[in-house]
């Protein structure tokens, strides 16, 4: 059995492999913020209730500050980083601007990647169905009116094209 | 004070016998599931220096699986799987909903129910529903499995009856004999997500012969230490039908099996108020 505070920890984020060497308990959101540079993930409550460090963790929301890394290995992590191209904007992120869903910007990160793998999954357009969704994501500034619009926008557009 | 991740020795079993092993051989050691509890104490620095069993990666204990007269759910099948699996939703849909309503997406995706069991929350929101699905509990130690029913696996608020060396391995649901006549599973708690429940209910009701009750199985969670079965109300109604005056006598009888509290999150008096409501609009159905 693997026994050890600390040993080589590989796990695919964004696309890359990448090989974390440090204690195996440190949590996901301090590796991919100290250790490989990613601060597009924030940290919010530390609880687990705020939803603004949310990742993609083999596709699925998960609350990046209650993981240890330990438990990543061999997994799949997407982070807010993944989403454009360049300079050029994921399809909900373009939303997000076009409806102006973001304002201090805190809880978005968390919010693009819980919506993106809603519209990636196929979820429907019914505004309900998306609060639903991304109430464990929580905002101070937007009141979620403009970032519900927005996600909506984003499922009509992709069923349209 | 935060957590410390270099003060923290991980053990990572592969297999169900490397973790009874590890735990008897680290009886202090903590183990981690999905970590949606664990993580939240960890990461205010209650839990430094502790060394971590972490059981993710046993993978016989994930997933659903058909067993003899019903289904055996291992210990790390997360609340989301529950929430999605067509089996556990045709035949055991109260558990399907709770799970829908625990957390958020976020804590559907990681938490799972062995750790659920093992919080002992006196809110633990999937409860009432495994007791009244009268779910069993495996406890795995490097002596064999023993297997508890639901209700006596809590001993108290957060305390279980689990031994020093026991790991929760899965949890069994009996297929129930026949389909209920009514069903309910009821959250009531201060918004849809991440609210911690101020009462969570679950009732199944059979009924037979001109209508009489043939059973009825009702639990409530937040009410007690833990969750309890209204034994006096089921008792009440066995074998009777439901007329107004029954009702009214059974929605009294409710209070006869829960301590509701007050506290940060309700009162005892709105909570038994509430309680009795669910379970009128129930039986009067």
């Amino acid at each position: 059995m693997k026994r050890e505070a600390s040993r080589a920890i590989s796990f695919v984020v964004n696309g890359a492999e990448r090989t974390y060497k440090g204690p195996a308990f440190k949590r996901l959101i301090d590796v991919l913020r100290e250790d490989f540079g990613l601060t597009g993930t924030k940290e919010g409550c530390g609880e687990g209730e705020c939803g603004a460090c949310t990742v993609l963790l083999d596709g699925k929301p998960a609350a990046s500050c209650l993981v240890p890394v330990s438990q990543v290995h061999g997994r799949k992590v997407e982070t807010v980083e993944s989403l454009a191209r360049g300079e050029s904007l994921n399809p909900l992120q373009r939303s997000f601007l076009e409806e102006a869903a973001a304002q201090c910007g805190i809880c978005t990160p968390g919010i693009l990647l819980t919506a993106w793998s809603w519209v990636k999954a196929g979820g429907s357009a019914d505004p309900e169905a998306v609060r639903k969704h991304l109430s464990g994501n929580l905002c101070r500034c937007t009141g979620y009116q403009s970032i519900v619009d927005a996600v909506v926008k984003t499922v009509k557009k992709r069923r349209a094209a | 004070m935060r957590g410390i991740p270099g003060s923290m020795q991980v053990l990572r079993p592969r297999t169900a016998d490397e973790a009874v092993e590890a735990f008897a051989e680290h009886p202090l050691a903590l183990p981690v599931a999905g970590g949606t509890d664990v993580m939240v104490l960890w990461n205010m620095g209650l839990l430094n220096d502790r060394p971590v069993l972490d059981l993710s990666a046993v993978a016989g204990w994930r997933g659903v699986r058909k067993a003899p007269g019903g289904l055996r759910v291992g210990a790390l099948t997360t609340h989301a799987e529950l929430r999605d699996h067509p089996e556990i939703r045709r035949s055991f849909p109260l558990l399907a909903q709770a799970c829908a309503e625990v957390g958020s997406v976020q804590i559907q995706n990681r938490g799972t129910i062995g750790g659920n069991i093992a919080n002992a929350s006196p809110a633990g929101d999937t409860f009432p529903a495994l007791a009244v699905y009268e779910a069993k509990v495996h406890a795995r130690s490097r002596h064999g499995v023993r297997v508890i029913p639901f209700l006596d696996v809590f001993a108290g608020v957060k305390k279980t009856v689990l031994n020093q060396a026991e790991l929760i391995s899965a949890v069994e649901l009996p297929f129930l004999p026949a389909k209920p006549h009514r069903t309910v599973f009821r959250k009531v708690g201060t918004r849809s997500a991440q609210a911690i429940s101020k009462i969570v209910a679950a009732g199944l009701l059979w009924l037979g012969k001109g209508r009489a009750v043939s059973e009825l199985r009702f639990a409530l969670g937040s009410m007690a230490p833990t969750v309890r079965r209204l034994r006096a109300v089921e008792a009440r109604v066995a074998g009777r039908k439901l007329g107004p005056a029954l009702v009214a006598t059974a929605v009294e009888d409710a209070a006869r099996d829960v301590f509701p509290i007050d506290d940060i999150r309700s009162t005892a008096e709105y909570r038994l108020a509430v309680s009795r409501n669910i379970l009128r609009s129930f039986l009067q159905a």
